[in-house]
Formats: C-alpha cells, structure tokens, sequence
C-alpha cells in the first residue's frame, strides 16, 4: 500500500508542490527585514551597545576607581590605574576598554556602584587604525556627555527593575 | 596528664588546652575559626569588640572568647544558635556607624569587617539615624586616615603602649564620642609604627604612599627578604602588572613574628627612584651613551682585560654594596679571584680594618634572633639599636620589660630608647678607653684577672654600671654595632669586646652594615676569605685600601652611591682610568666616573639570597617585572665570567649558583666568634679619622630613594660627624 502511493506521488511531483506552498505562504506574509540603515530594530533600554564613562550634573566624574568592573570582566578587557585625584579622592588615572576583547556582557555596569561605565546604545561605531579599539577615559567621557540624556532616561526606564 | 593541662570540648570536639589559655587561644590552634577584631596574638586582650563572644555551658551570657581562660570540663559551642545570634547583634551594632564607602576604600578586599559582614551581617541595616563621622588624623607621611572608619578595636593603641613602647595614639572619650586620636596634634615617627596599617582591622588607618593605588585583589603576592638591614625581615611583595606596589610582612615567629620596620615597608619606593638606570649606558667621547648590552658588556671584559694586560690584576679592585644578593656577591668574589685580583670587599664604609684575622666565619650575631627575648642581661657598645635594626631592637625591649633583663649602653651620643634602660653611657671622648675601662670594671667585678688590654684603664662609676648590668643572670650578650663597626679604632673595639664577652659568658654580636653582611663573607666578598669561609692564602687589599691606593680599574657590583657609601671614594674613583659599574641605581656621583654601566635589577626583581646575622640562609624568587633593559645581576656576573674567559660559569639558575656555594659552606654555617679573638696585641692605630652617624633613611640607595620616607622625621635628619 505504502509503495503504490509514494510510487502515484512521483508523477504527481507531490514533494515539489509542498515545497511551492511554504513559498507562496511567505510571498504573503509581513516582512521582517529592515531597509537598515534608513530603517531600525527597536531598542531595548537595556541594550549594551558602546561604553561611556558617565559625570554627574554637576561636572564631576562618576568613576570612583574602585575596580570592581575589572575585576569582574570575564574577557578582561578593562585596565584601570587609579591614584589620589586634585581634591583628594579617590580616581582613576587610566581606564581602558578594548572593543576587540569586550564581549558586550554589561556585567561592568552591574558591578559599578556608581553607575560610571555604562553601555549605551550605540552600535554604529567602527576603526580605521590600529589601538583606535581602546576606548581611552577620555573617549569614554566623550561617548557619556554626548548620549547623557538617552543614557540617563534608559537609567530611568529599568530603575524599577533594579 | 600534666598539671598544667585541662580538657575543653569546643562543638563537640575534645580538645587539650593549658591552663590559663584564653579559648580563642586553644581554637585557633585546633584550626575552630572565632571571628574577632580587636584580638591579635601579638597584643594584650582588651575585649572590647564583642565579635569573639561564644557559648559557654552553663555560663548565663555568652562569653567573650578571647578573655576568658579555659576551665577543666569547659564545654564551649562557637556555631549555636546563642553565640551566632550572640555575633550577628555586635556585628548590627558595628555596622550602625561603620560608612559604607567599600568601593573606595583601601581596605576593600582584605577587610575583616567587610569579610565577616559577610558571614554575620544583614543585608538591610535597621538603623535609620544619622550616622558618625569623625575628623581624621594627620599621622604624618606613612599613614593614611579614615576615622569614620575606625571600630575602636584599639588595636593601634595597645601597639603604641606594649610593641614600640611609647603610646603615639590613644583613645579620647566614651561610647559614641570615643576616637583614636594622637592627643596632642603631631605626626607618629616611631620606625616601626606603619605596623598599624596591617593590625588595623577595617580602612581607618591605611598604607599612605599606596592609598588609591590598587586593590588588594588584583595585586599577587611574592614573598621578599628585607634589604636593609642584616635583620633578614621576612616580606610579603604585592605586584600589580609588574611593579611593585607594596610590602606588608611575612609572619615568621622565629625572625620578624608579625612586625616589619617603615624602612623595609616603604624603602622598596627607591626601586622607581629617578636614579634607576635601566640602560646599558658606555663613555663614549667623555658622556655616558645608552648602547646594547652586548657592546656595554664587550667593552667591561675587554676594559678589565686590558687593564691586567698593561697593570698586571692587582691594578683592579672589586667593590660590592652588602645589598648585593649572595648569588651575586658569590659571582662577583669568583670573577675577582678568577680574574687574579684578590681586592674584593664589601665593607665599603669600614675605617680600621687591622682586626681581619681574627674574625669569625662571618659576622653574626651571636645567638638566634628568637632568643634575645630571653637576654637575663645585653651591652650593647657602638650602637643606635632602634635604628640600626628595627626589630633587634624590639626583641630586646621584650626582653626588657617582660623578661626584666638588665639592658646596658655605651655609645657616642645619647640615643632614646623606649624601655627601661639599666645604664646609659655616653663616650664622650674615646669609646676604646671607655670600653676598656668596662673590661676593668668587669672583670674586677667578677674577680677574674684584668686583661692585659684593659689594664691601664679606670674605671669610672659609669662603667661600674655597665659591667654590673652585663654580668646579671645567666643569659647575657653583648653585641657591637655598626657605629663600632665605622670606629677609626674598630680592632680594639672588637678585642675589648671579645675579652669582655668571655669574662663576662656573654655571646658576642656583630651588626654589620646591610642585608647581606654575613652572605658577602660566605661568598669570599671579602680580600681575607675564600667562599665558605676559609682564610685566603694571599689576602687582598680591603675596601679602605682599594681606594687609597688608587687602583687602575674598579668593578662595583650593587647600588653604590660614591659620595655616601665610600668615605673618600669619589676621588679614587675620578682617578681610575675604568669604572665598571653593574648596579641598579646611577646616582650623579656614579654617573661622574663610571665608563660602563650594566644595569641589574634591584632585590625585589631578581631572585637570590640573603644570608641574616644569625646565619639563616634565606631566599626568593623575584617578585617585580625588570625594569627597561635591567637584567639580574647574576646573570650580568656569570656573561662578564664568560667573556673573561674564566671556567665555571655555567649556572643555568640563580639557584644552582647557591647551592654550590651552600656545598662549599657545608651544613656547619656556624659562626666562630669568641676564642683566638681576645688574644693577640693589635697593630698600632693609624691616625684618628672622623667617622659618621648616618641617618635611617640613607643607609641605602632604595631607601634614599623613598619618597615616603624621606618625608619623615627620621628621613630629615642629617649625617652627623664625630
């Protein structure tokens, strides 16, 4: 029995036609492609995008130095040096981060008790030339002033999840 | 049983304890973990923390255990449900005022109070009132405050009164008014008080110089011998990325026990002074020009080589720093003998140095360290103890006060001491006539025929003094320090002693200058010995006469500063037609004469070995990257043996170059001190020369390149000349 249907199937060309009907139901389906760059996903406001460093409102540096994003970075991608600052407290001379080994994890920004390092947005960035992949502190600072208010209402948004 | 022992059971477990033990005594050493603060083996009990209380059988509260003494058939519980509960309310009550400021805090990572909120703490504090704060200290240069911090362990304050003998910090008023304060405002400036940082249990008395530097989990840890002083200090070295950050100490019961001097926790910072060399560097056409190593070290063999080409090898003198490691001064010695000249010598800053034939196997310091605090009676001649050596110095002051030993002094200045002093003598014009007239007292006292040395002397009541606290008990030492050592008159000094010492039953003691004294003798560094000890058949010229003689060539192995190191060096060296220098530091008064420079690494990079006074061999294995182009200096010995063309340079590790010497040495690395010393006469002293008292902090060239030391009080002071 089995055998005279599959052998009726062959001139039939059954299997093409199943195949045909997975294509034509897709024809008019909604489609899921963007026309990226001119179109985007949505984002989360937990994306983990670029790093930024970020100040308070009134100028001052939120990074205390207190290491606890190197330490707890498993691609060990941050390098900090940190020293007594000009008013005496506690501050990092040097912070690091190097894209090529930045596994975008955001447990730097779980760890930060101060909410300095955070990952932003932004996933539109590229190099041009070697070492361009170390975000230095003052790059870092950068990125944090020029997406502060984005960065501070995706603070906003998942506080209360926190 | 014996008497002195009962029986305690602690959570079921039996356990012997002695009688008059505190139980926390008893479970540290059954390995039962108690949580405390304010405990430490090293000081008294003061029981104010409440974080030890545990569980007593029958008892109606729960009891602290760190005061209180365990009873036949006491059945302790340190995990019930009472003594948890009992450590969890102190740890609430800690907490309430304690500022949650971890992230920057040094302390962060090695805290115990951070470590056993952990263990005992809420998650959620309950107190909603204002927290305290106090305003910090300024404790001077080395130690950094946070009183906010501070949990009123009196750790700090119990070190004051009952280790360095003088209470710098105290406590001020009650309950929550109370705070460790200096009293009146001043810096603290004892050498040992930056012990402090390590007793302290939470952040409120930190490393200053490291403060905000790094953290204590991201830093490894090496361990290190001390470079300053012939104590042989055990160090833990903390090494983040490379360099060097910190030095706490290494417990070693029977040399340091918990204890290190200022000098050995912040003298590392001359390792980064600005006179690191860290290039190979040539005279070319008058200035020193950085080149490669491979021509640096081709033009020092070729420069010695033509030096014994056109003066024969004697024209060459060979000086080594005390700093050296033994695997260094062991190749140094080897290059000099092999190369024919026997002027090797480390006693750079020596005068008189007519007793060499009749010294001992190296100079030591007559009984194990862990025995001094035994002493029944010690005169000490030529000395400034506290800073000299640190910790013998502490050791004594034990012996002092808990043992009641009668400590006795016969110096050219008079220099403070922090514990009951039996008699004081100040040399004011001669301290070879004094310290005969102390072998005339001495022996009168103890009826024994005067020596012939001391024959001519009287003895004034002074000296009376110091021979009857020498001749009290039976345990009694004397021991010579380094300013008898730097004596114009060193011989007779060392006879006197010697004669004195045996009349009196004392051990005999010698604090030679620098880490490595006793290893540089081991090692043949000296014109008068082979390696292992052995007298030399053609004895050189030592370290004074090296450079009175102005020799064609001079090979210096360590950090040798010139002007500060080698009385009149500088002049012997400007005549020299080559100054090869293999060191770690140039200093200007170097860089004036030296033709080549091969730069070594300093203690902290390079493995190697230093022999204490007490003759304990004791050895690491480098803890810091090398700085730029350094090299150990081992290393630098055995290619400059090699392109000498001298045999037996084939070390393949810093380790074999010390075993072969340890086989030399043989299992017998016992000093030989007393007996044929006292006996001969001495040759006639030469022409009194001036000899100097050199601050703590510029004994060495890393501790000349401390910042933070140079900042203290001790680091201000100047050399004096007398």
């Amino acid at each position: 029995m089995q055998g005279i249907r599959s052998f009726i199937k062959t001139f039939l060309l059954w299997e093409l036609l199943q195949g045909l009907w997975v294509t034509l139901k897709n024809l008019f389906r909604p489609k899921t492609t963007l026309n990226y760059p001119e179109e985007k996903t949505p984002q989360s406001p937990r994306f983990r995008g670029l790093h930024a460093l970020r100040r308070y409102p009134n100028g001052e540096e939120r990074c205390i130095a207190c290491k606890l994003c190197e330490a707890v970075c498993p691609a060990l991608a941050i390098t900090i040096d940190s020293g007594v600052g000009a008013d005496g407290t506690r501050r990092t001379t040097r912070y690091d981060i190097d894209l090529f080994k930045c596994i975008y994890c955001g447990f730097c920004e779980e760890a930060c008790p101060v909410d300095a390092i955070v990952e932003t947005r932004v996933l539109e960035y590229h190099m041009e030339h070697r070492g361009e992949n170390i975000m230095t502190k003052d790059k870092l600072l950068a990125v944090g002033e020029r997406f502060e208010p984005v960065i501070a209402a995706d603070r906003a948004a998942d506080a209360r999840y926190r | 049983m014996s008497e002195d022992l009962v029986n305690i059971e602690v959570n079921g477990v039996p356990l012997k304890a002695r009688k008059g033990q505190m139980i926390i005594q008893v479970t540290d050493s059954a390995s039962i973990y108690i949580p405390r603060f304010c405990y430490h083996e090293k000081l008294s009990v003061a029981a104010n923390c409440r974080m030890c209380l545990v569980e007593v059988e029958k008892a109606p509260k729960p009891l602290p255990a760190c005061a209180t003494p365990v009873t036949e058939g006491m059945k302790v519980f340190t995990k019930s449900p009472k003594a948890v509960a009992a450590q969890r309310a102190t740890m609430e009550f800690l907490l309430i005022n304690h500022p949650l400021d971890c992230p920057i805090c040094d302390q962060g990572g090695e805290c115990e109070l951070q470590d056993l909120a952990v263990g005992y703490g809420r998650d959620v504090s309950r107190f909603t009132e204002r927290k305290r704060v106090v305003k910090d200290q300024s404790l001077g240069p080395l130690v950094s405050t946070d009183m906010t911090r501070c949990i009123h362990c009196t750790r700090c304050v119990r070190f004051g009164q009952e280790i360095q003998g003088f209470p710098e910090l105290g406590a001020l008023g009650r309950g929550e008014q109370m705070h460790i304060t200096t009293y009146v405002e001043r810096g603290i400036d004892h050498e040992l008080s930056a012990n402090i940082i390590d007793l302290c249990p939470v952040g409120a008395l930190n490393n200053k110089p490291f403060r905000y530097h790094g953290r204590s989990w991201e830093m490894t840890q090496h361990a290190l011998v001390s470079a300053h002083d012939g104590f042989g200090s055990n160090l833990f070295g903390h090494v983040l990325r490379g360099r060097l950050m910190r030095i706490v100490p290494r417990d070693n019961e029977e040399v340091n026990e918990a204890w290190i001097a200022d000098r050995d926790r912040f003298g590392f910072e001359g390792i980064y002074s600005d006179q690191r060399v860290t290039r190979p560097m040539l005279r070319i056409d008058g200035t020193l020009r950085p080149v490669d190593w491979e021509v640096a070290l081709t033009a020092a063999a070729e420069g010695l080589l033509a030096t014994r080409t056109a003066h024969g090898a004697a024209a060459a003198g060979f000086l080594a720093s005390p700093i050296a490691t033994l695997e260094e001064l062991s190749l140094f010695a080897q290059i000099a003998r092999g190369f024919g000249s026997h002027h090797v010598d480390h006693r750079l800053r020596q005068l008189d140095f007519r007793a060499d034939d009749r010294e001992g196997r190296f100079p030591a310091l007559g009984r194990p360290i862990a025995e001094i605090e035994r002493l029944d009676a010690a005169l000490i001649v030529g000395c400034h103890l506290r800073q000299e050596m640190p910790l013998l110095a502490h050791r004594i002051r034990k012996a002092a006060v808990q043992g009641g030993a009668k400590v006795a002094f016969l110096n050219p200045r008079r220099f403070e001491y922090l514990f009951p002093v039996a008699a004081y003598a100040v040399s004011e014009r001669d301290l070879v006539a004094d310290l005969a007239a102390t072998l005339h007292a001495a022996a009168t006292l103890a009826g024994l025929p005067v020596p012939p040395a001391a024959a001519a002397a009287t003895p004034g009541e002074a000296h009376e003094a110091l021979a009857r606290a020498l001749l009290q008990g039976e345990r009694r030492a004397l021991i010579l320090g380094t300013l008898a050592q730097r004596h114009p008159a060193y011989a007779e000094l060392r006879t006197l002693a010697a004669a004195l010492a045996e009349i009196a039953g004392a051990s005999l003691g010698f604090l030679a200058e620098g880490p490595n004294a006793a290893g540089a003798y081991l090692a043949g560094a000296v014109p008068h010995r082979l390696p292992g000890g052995a007298e030399a058949p053609a004895p050189g010229a030592n370290a004074r006469a090296m450079l009175e003689a102005s020799l064609r060539a001079y090979v210096l192995l360590g950090p040798i500063d010139p002007q500060a190191d080698l009385a009149g060096g500088a002049d012997a060296l400007a005549r020299a037609e080559r100054v090869i220098a293999i060191t770690s530091h140039l200093p200007e008064s170097l860089a004036a004469h030296a033709h080549v420079v091969l730069p070594a690494g300093s203690f902290a990079e390079t493995s190697g070995t230093y022999v204490n006074l007490e003759g304990r061999w004791q050895s690491w294995a480098g803890a810091a990257r090398l700085l730029g182009e350094s090299r150990p200096g081992w290393k630098i010995l055995r290619v400059l043996g090699n392109l000498l063309d001298l045999p037996g340079f084939d070390y393949e590790s810093s380790e074999e170059v010390r075993d072969a010497l340890r086989a030399i040495c043989g299992l017998n690395v016992e000093p030989q001190t007393l007996g044929r010393l006292a006996a001969a006469a001495l040759p006639a002293r030469g022409a009194p020369a001036p000899w100097v008292l050199i601050p703590p902090y510029q004994g060495d060239a890393l501790v000349r390149g401390s910042g933070a030391l140079a900042k203290t009080k001790d680091g201000q002071l100047a050399r004096v000349v007398i």
